[in-house]
Order: structure tokens, then sequence, then C-alpha cells
């Protein structure tokens, strides 16, 4: 087969080259100016997705600071909190990753210092059988920023040792529980406690777990900095400065990778297969329906344009992806709404308000239904990466072939 | 009309300090109708053929499946294991315990960092993290293939679990030699000296030959395995009978499973016959986990709290999870060339055929049918290598012989994806034992049969040895 020009080029990058005729109508003025629309709707999303995660961070922050001041059930139980909410609007961001953004450029995207997983968490701290390892009981180590930054996947891509995954950790501890148990890790707050206490090296757990929380800030700050709409030369300033083609290609790319390649395949699909909660995605905290819920919800998000923020009055209502695409294909636009939709739906479906069963056991060996509630959503999220990538196809967006 | 847009992300690309995602396949090249020099073709974006991962992304280049695969699943859940770490047995975790007694490291992702490539340390004196050395008496062992040290096997393993002593700390030091282009420009090249400290077990046999090996990147290992033997036997040329110089010879090698003499195929001494053998191997030798393949604990006569530890199962991984490491090892996307046909890269694949680097970095093939992974099959690769034995002279020699390899013989190592090492594992540490740093000292270690080729590079103007070298980094 004799390949075309058009159909070579594809990628997003390259429209319909040499005057052939561009295969969708991506290129009329109405979806220019609506990929324009887009483009800027997705940066205040951005924008106020990560200003609501660092808001939330300074509150765990601040809690993480009152449990090693004082460790008591209840000083912990209050961290615990706020590391939920703190997850919440941080999980909506992550489909701002996958395009080498601010998130996760190669340079100095800050993604595997705030959210790396899995973590082997007996790099950090004591674990079951051997309470002598980790970064916490080796007394050799100091315990500053550089230290625990420079042992970030320093020999292995599990040896994550700042972000939101050891902070679960040093809260919640391993979870050694059957899944059957409905029990999420049992750590106790006297860990924390230097007279007394339990676990050795307290007073170094205590200082890592503060330094934990002023790391995720730096960081968070960086990519609130990022998405700013009062710099000129940050990034948001060449997404939404530059050709609408590019930003859509990029808007696309994390939504699709997020949903075939991220949840469906490594969150779900290997969790499902293995049958092991050592996959599930925050094993300590038991949390990883809420992981699958507001990473579905961060991609309808950016498809509609909307956000719902922390304060309702900085909520973002604008220009959808979904109104770009709509301008070409409304029926692929109709269909791609419903996907997603589902998928979110399915998503809160695997744990719903009244029920105490936690992600772990529904993927355990055996228990056909709740195997059955979290192939649905991989089948869902699937379905939404086909579509997406319909979608990258007709602006002649496409991954292409080689030619014969 | 739009005639062509080209995204500032392709053309941040190009100086890396984005990357880039989805590029351009047929970019460029097409459009112009005034083109003079060398001739880009649209092939070149696919080393891998329809495998051809084009997500370039977050330093997650090497780490895409086949982007024609048809079922994921399997990939994902060797995935997880490529990256888990292994524990001491016995652990409440069963899955993934059986570490050792000695080993290397503890996950594969350990040296194969991001489906990446391992490097020496950094600094002088420093232990290894992504590499180790294989030592080996004189002269053929067992099917041929080497003499283990009596006290401490083939392989110097720097770690145990609690209770069983490891085999040595191994630091590396590095000896400098100068030389100079011939237009005068002077470089300095820089070979490995191990020391060892603590040996446990004595004194090595005398007469010891080592050799430091870094891990390879992951790139197209199914691709290569699909090569079809006789491909390699028409590229070998072991007498050099058409006196080009060049007399690349196929090492047979022992294959475990069927219990004969095969081509190998991987390994920086082509010693492994095929993917699954070579996971088993990584899998024995560097993390002590035995497998379907290997089922022996790798303990020599005299380390007996090696011999008596508990083990995480027989095999310790087992055969369905094994087979998903295998897979997933198969299946890692070679990634595209954004930069393919971009003037100077160009000018560089000139240099490439015209120097004869590409009479062993072979620059396509056609794969044959895989037996397992139809996505593979029938595929026309670009892989720059020809997966045979050269002779690259006394200075890379290790002298160690493995199978029919001697010291001075090396495999082609494939070429696809290497200029993504540098932003994946943020290092250019090249050849076996990392000692090049960049692309041109790699080059300058070339001997025995490459001297030819490598003095030419020698002889280059500045700015074409750096059209070569821009053409590595476009890969």
């Amino acid at each position: 087969m004799k390949i075309t020009i058009a159909a070579m080029v594809a990628s997003g990058l390259l429209f319909a080259g040499c005057g052939s005729d561009s295969e969708g109508g991506g290129s009329s003025a109405e979806t220019a100016t609506l990929g324009q629309e887009a483009a800027t709707t997705y940066s205040q999303i951005a924008y106020q997705a990560y200003s609501d995660s660092l808001e939330t961070a300074q509150a765990l922050d601040d809690a993480l600071t009152a449990l090693v001041d004082e460790p008591t059930q209840a000083s912990q139980e209050a961290a615990k909190a706020a590391w939920l909410d703190a997850r919440e609007p941080y999980l909506q961001t992550e489909v701002y990753r996958f395009y080498n953004g601010p998130i996760d450029n190669p340079e100095n995207g800050p993604e595997c210092q705030l959210n790396c997983w899995p973590m082997d968490e007996s790099y950090v701290d004591y674990i079951e059988d051997d309470p002598d390892t980790g970064i916490i009981n080796d007394t050799a180590l100091p315990i500053d920023e550089e230290t625990l930054r420079g042992k970030n996947e320093e020999g292995g891509e599990e040896f994550i040792s700042v972000g939101y995954h050891p902070i679960e950790f040093l809260l919640w501890g391993q979870d050694n529980t059957e899944p059957a148990e409905e029990m999420p890790g049992l750590r106790p707050h006297t860990d924390y406690l230097t007279e007394g206490g339990t676990a050795d090296n307290q007073d170094r757990r205590q200082d890592y777990l503060d330094l934990l929380g002023d790391l995720m800030i730096d960081d968070l700050q960086f990519l609130v900095d990022s998405w700013s709409p009062d710099d000129e030369s940050n990034y948001r300033a060449g997404f939404e400065g530059g050709a609408w083609e590019d930003a859509l290609t990029k808007m696309l790319t994390g939504m699709i990778i997020l949903s075939g390649f991220e949840m469906a395949g490594e969150r779900l699909q290997t969790a499902l297969d293995n049958g092991d909660q050592e996959d599930e995605h925050s094993c300590f905290s038991d949390n990883t329906h809420r992981d699958m819920v507001q990473d579905a919800r961060g991609i309808q998000n950016v498809w509609l344009g909307q956000y719902r923020a922390l304060n309702s009055a900085d909520s973002v209502d604008g220009t959808g992806i979904v109104d770009v695409v709509a301008s070409v294909d409304p029926e692929l636009a109709d269909e791609i709404t419903d996907q997603i939709e589902e998928s979110v739906q399915l998503a809160e479906a695997l744990r719903p308000d009244d029920s105490d069963e936690p992600f772990d056991l529904l993927i355990s060996l055996g228990n056909t239904e709740g195997n059955a509630k979290v192939q649905a959503l991989i089948d869902s999220l699937r379905a939404q990466e086909e579509l997406l990538q319909e979608a990258f196809r007709r602006f002649g967006f496409s991954v292409p072939e080689p030619p014969q | 009309m739009v005639s062509r847009v080209h995204s500032p992300l392709f053309w941040a690309s190009r100086s890396a300090s984005f990357g880039a995602l989805l590029l351009s396949a047929a970019g460029l090249w097409g459009c112009s109708s005034s083109s003079s020099g060398p001739v880009a073709d649209p092939a070149e974006a696919f080393p891998g053929g329809e495998t051809t991962n084009f997500f370039l992304f977050a330093g997650r280049e090497f780490a895409q499946p086949a982007a024609n695969l048809e079922d994921r699943t399997p990939f994902f859940t060797g995935d997880s294991l490529f990256n888990q770490s292994w524990v001491t047995a016995p652990a409440s975790t069963t899955a993934r315990d059986g570490l050792g007694p000695t080993f290397n490291t503890n996950s594969c992702a350990g040296c194969h960092f991001r489906d990446g490539r391992g490097r020496p340390p950094l600094e002088e004196g420093g232990t290894l993290e992504s590499m180790l050395i294989r030592i080996s008496l004189p002269g053929q062992g067992e099917h041929g293939g080497p003499v283990p040290d009596p006290n401490y096997g083939g392989q110097i393993q720097i770690s145990s679990i609690p209770g069983v002593p490891f085999e040595a700390t191994v630091r590396v030091y590095w000896e400098e030699e100068e030389g100079a282009y011939e237009d005068g420009t002077p470089y300095t090249l820089r070979r490995p000296r191990y020391e060892y400290e603590d040996l446990a077990f004595g004194p090595f046999a005398a007469g010891l030959l080592e050799s430091g090996r870094t891990a390879p990147h992951m790139s197209g290992l199914g691709l290569l395995e699909a090569i079809p033997n006789e491909v390699l036997s028409d590229w070998a040329d072991p007498d050099d009978a058409d006196d080009d110089g060049i007399s690349g010879r196929i090492n047979m090698v022992w294959n475990e499973t069927v219990q004969e003499m095969q081509i190998g195929r991987f390994g920086w001494k082509a010693e492994q016959p095929s993917v699954r053998q070579q996971v088993a191997g990584a899998f024995n030798g560097d993390m002590g986990i035995t497998s379907p393949i290997f089922r022996e604990q790798n303990c020599p006569e005299p380390q007996l709290e090696c011999a008596a530890a508990p083990d995480g199962g027989d095999p310790e991984i087992p055969l369905e999870n094994f087979e998903k490491v295998v897979f997933y090892s198969s299946v890692l996307a070679p990634p595209t060339r954004p930069d393919y046909e971009e003037p100077e890269v160009l000018r560089g694949r000139e240099w490439m055929r015209d120097l004869g680097c590409t009479d062993c970095h072979k620059e396509s093939v056609q794969t044959g049918e895989h037996p397992s992974i139809p996505e593979v099959s029938f595929q026309k690769i670009r892989p720059y290598t020809d997966l045979l034995l050269h002779d690259m002279g006394e200075g890379l020699s290790d002298e160690r012989p493995v199978f029919g390899a001697e010291g001075r013989e090396w495999r082609t190592p494939p070429l696809w994806g290497i200029g993504r090492v540098e932003v994946v594992n943020e290092h250019q540490f090249f050849l076996h034992d990392g000692r090049a740093r960049g692309f041109a000292e790699a080059i300058l270690w070339h001997g025995g049969e490459a001297e030819e080729a490598r003095e030419a590079f020698r002889g280059l103007p500045a700015e074409e040895r750096q059209a070569l070298i821009r053409f590595l980094e476009s890969l």
C-alpha cells in the first residue's frame, strides 16, 4: 500500500501537509476559535486544580506538624483526614501529565517527587518482617531535603522516598490485614512518641514526616506558578499563546494515556490480574477507589471545560474540548461525553458511600462480583481511550503507520 | 488554508528541553521540492516497524509497549513484576519473596531503570549500582561456557540477605589515556580497574578473568529474537570470504530449555539464545531468584550459609509470572526518531555508511515469524546491529571467553533508542562496562575489525564528527 503524506504525517504536529486535503474540518475558523478558547479554559482549570492541591497540602502540612508535635490518636486521625482531603484535588490534576508539561517534563517536572508509585515501603520505614529497614532506621543518613530528594528513585523505580505515598505509609503503615477484614494499614500513633513509643527512631520518623509536608508544598507551588495567569513567560503563556492544534494534541494525549495506559492498565489491570493488594494504588489507606473517581473526574473536567473548585467562587466553566470536537463531529463528541460519564460512574460504583468493601477486596481472587466491577471500569476506560483516539484522528492527529 | 503547522512541541524536542510526544513521522520531508544532499526515508521514523513507540514523554521513552499490541494485559502485569522489589523469604508477600541469598540488586528496574540503561559509579572508587562484574577462569566449562571460580561462581554478588555473607564489595577506579583526532583536538579515554574488598571466601583462583557489565536498554528484544537464523547465517562471514576486513561470527551457545547448542543473540557476548533464557539468567544471577529455567540457587560450594538459607518456593518466580516478565521484555517498543530528517542527522547517517559503521551496525532487516508474539513478526526494523561477534581489538578485550566468543570479540550492540538514554537515564555511558563518556569515546574505543572505520572517524573534520554523533543522538 502506498501511503499518502497526509496519512504519514498525522500525529497532530503537522496538519495535512503540502496542500493536500485536510481530513477533518480542523481548520475552520469556528473550530480554531473554539480550540483557542479550550486551551484557555484548560489552563484555568489546571491553575485552579493545582491551587486547590496546594491549599489542601498546606492543611496537610499543618496536620503533620501537629501530629509530630503531639502524637495522639486524634492528631494522627486528623492528619489522615487531611491527607485524604489533599488527594481529592490533586488526583484531578493527573490528566495534565504525559505530554512533558510542567508536571512531568524530564528536566524539572516534579511528578515523581510528588506522586510516584508503586513504592517499596521498606525503603522508608520498618515493615512487618524487618524492623531495621528504611531510611528512617538508617541513622547514618541525615533527614534533610537533599537526602530525601536525592534518595527518591535511587537504585530502583519503587524506591520512593518523598511525596503523597510515603506520607500515606507514614500515617497508615503497611496494610497487613487480609482484604476480607476490610481494614487499611494500622500504624499506631505511638510510632511517633519519643518516650514510651513503639518502633525505633521515633524522632527521625517525626522529622521525616514533617519534612515531607514542606517538600510537597514547594513542588505544588512550582506547578501553580507554571500555570499562573500572571506570568508572561511561564508554561501557561506558551501553552495559551501557541497554536491551538498543539494545545489540543497535548490535552488529548494526557486524556488518552491516563485513560488507557495508566488507569486501565497499570493501576487496574495489573491489580486485577495479580489479585494482590500490593498492586493497589493507595494500598496503605485503602483510598484507591477515590483515586479512580478523581482521576476519571479530572478527565471529565478538561473534556467539559468545567471544574468545581474548593471555593465555589473559583470554579471554572468555559469552552471544553467537547466543544472543539463537536464543531467537527457532534456525534463523536456526544459518544465521548457519555463514555467519560460512564467511567466516572463505574469508578464511583467501586465503593459506594454505604460500602465498606475496599478495593483490595474487589480484586481478590474468587470475588466474582468485585472483579466484575473492576473489569467494567477497565472496559469503559478502554472504550474511552479508543474514542479519544478517534477524536485525534478526526483532526488528522494520529499515531502514524509505517510505510510499507 | 493551513499549509504546515509546526507545533512548538515539535521544535522543542530538538533541543531536548521538552522532548515530545506523538512526533511527526513524515515531518519536514516530502513537501520541499528543493532537496539536495542525502534524502530521508520515511521508514526511518519507524525503527520497530509497526511496533514503534510514538509516545516520547516524561523520560518514559523506553517504557511503552509495541504500538500494535493486541492484548496489553500481560504487558502491564509484567511491568509490575519488572519494577517490584523482591524481598527475603519467607515473607507475608509470598508473590515476591525469594531474593538472594546473594544478589546484585533486588529488582529488574534496579539496573534497567525505566527500562533503560545502567551505568558505572559516578565517583572514583564508587561501588556498583546498575552494573556487575562477570568472572571466570581461562578455558571452557560446561557446554563450552565460562569456567566459574570455585568460590565465587561466574559473577560477583555484592549483596546478600541477613545471615548470609555477600561475596565482595567492588570499587571502580579509572585509568586514563590521552589521544588526539587528526586535526589535533585532544581527547581522553578511560578504562576501568576493579578493586575488591571484603572478599568473603578467600582469594580468587589464580588467573581470574573479570569483565564489567552495564545493563543495556530494553528496546525491541522480541523483534531481535524474530530475526531469522538464516539471515544471521547469511551475514556471518567467519573467514572473511568477501575480504572486506569484517568477519562476523555467530556465537553458538547452550539453550538450557531444549538442551542443545543454538545461535546466541542477547548479552554483550551474544551468550544467550533467547529472551526467556536472558530473563531467567538475570533473575538467577543478578537477583538470586530461581525460575522455571534455572531452578538451582546460585551458591558456590564453600558458601554454606547461602546453600542453607530458606528459599521462596520452587521456583521462586512461578511459570505464569515468569512468562509475563518475558513477554513484557519482548514487547517494549523501540522509540521513533523525530529528528530523522534533520540535515545534520542525514549527513551523519551518510558518514555511518561511508565509514563502514553500517557493515556491522546493520541498518534494516525483516523479522520472520516469532513463535509466540505475532506483533513482532514480519516487521521491517532498523536495529543497527547484526547480532554477530566481531573482533574489536586489544583495547576492548577482556580476555574472557564466553562459549565461542573470545576476549576481543563482542556482539554488535543494537543502536536503536540509544539517543534516548540521555533523557531516560540521565547519562551517556556506553560500551559493555560504561567506560565511554558519550558517543565519541565509544567510537574511539573501536579497534580490530573496526579500526579502519575508527581511524576514518578520527580523520574527519570536527563538524562532520559532530554530524555523525548527531545521527546517533537521533536514534
